[in-house]
């Protein structure tokens, strides 16, 4: 159950730090620092998700209510 | 059997993981907790099988349910609480780690108090 989501954080993870690379080679700094922002903010997105359905389990499997 | 499959994914993540903390340390504290919660999802079903064998065996065994819950809620919560402050020490910031420790152990301490009770309400009504 969410494998897929390790190899879609890990493509995230993988684009943005060899496009931020790129763009400090082409002079656009500011472009590399936005750039890592919107994937860091992508995978928090996923990781916030995945996080509310672990404490929605832990919840109902130990009626920590 | 699932070890393999959570032996693997886990390997895979560890490569990947070392990839992309020398570029991105913040995705690597997040890939490393999604992995985390992905194996976790993986055995939570015979986590659930195990919880209730353990009901059904105090409920045979005549223990009050009550303390059986307690039990499981501090399991639960000292659960969180690792997986919080080893995120936090993922991350390098072991004094935050340190803090939801703390915080989880006071929680514990709390739900702990009503079974002490029960037990100084037992042995004084022995002596």
């Amino acid at each position: 159950m969410g494998m897929d989501l390790v190899f879609k954080i890990a493509f995230i993870g993988i684009v943005v730090s060899i496009l931020s690379i790129v763009l400090k080679q082409a002079e656009r700094e500011e472009w590399a620092q936005m750039l890592t922002l919107a994937g860091v903010v992508a995978v928090l997105m996923i990781v916030a998700e995945m996080v509310l359905e672990l404490f929605q389990a832990v919840r109902t499997m130990f009626q920590l209510y | 059997m699932e070890i393999f499959q959570v032996v693997g994914l886990a390997v895979v993540s560890v490569v990947v993981l070392l990839v992309i903390r020398r570029h991105r340390p913040e995705m690597a504290v997040l890939l490393a907790l999604v992995v985390g919660l992905v194996i976790f999802f993986m055995v939570a079903q015979r986590l659930l099988a195990v919880l209730e064998f353990l009901r059904d065996l105090a409920a045979r065994a005549g223990v009050d349910s009550l303390y059986l819950n307690i039990i499981l809620k501090i399991v639960g919560i000292a659960y969180i609480t690792e997986i919080g402050a080893q995120v936090c020490r993922d991350a390098q910031e072991t004094s935050v780690a340190a803090k939801v420790e703390l915080a989880g152990k006071l929680l514990i301490l709390v739900l702990a108090v009503p079974i002490v009770m029960a037990i100084v309400e037992a042995v004084l009504r022995v002596l």
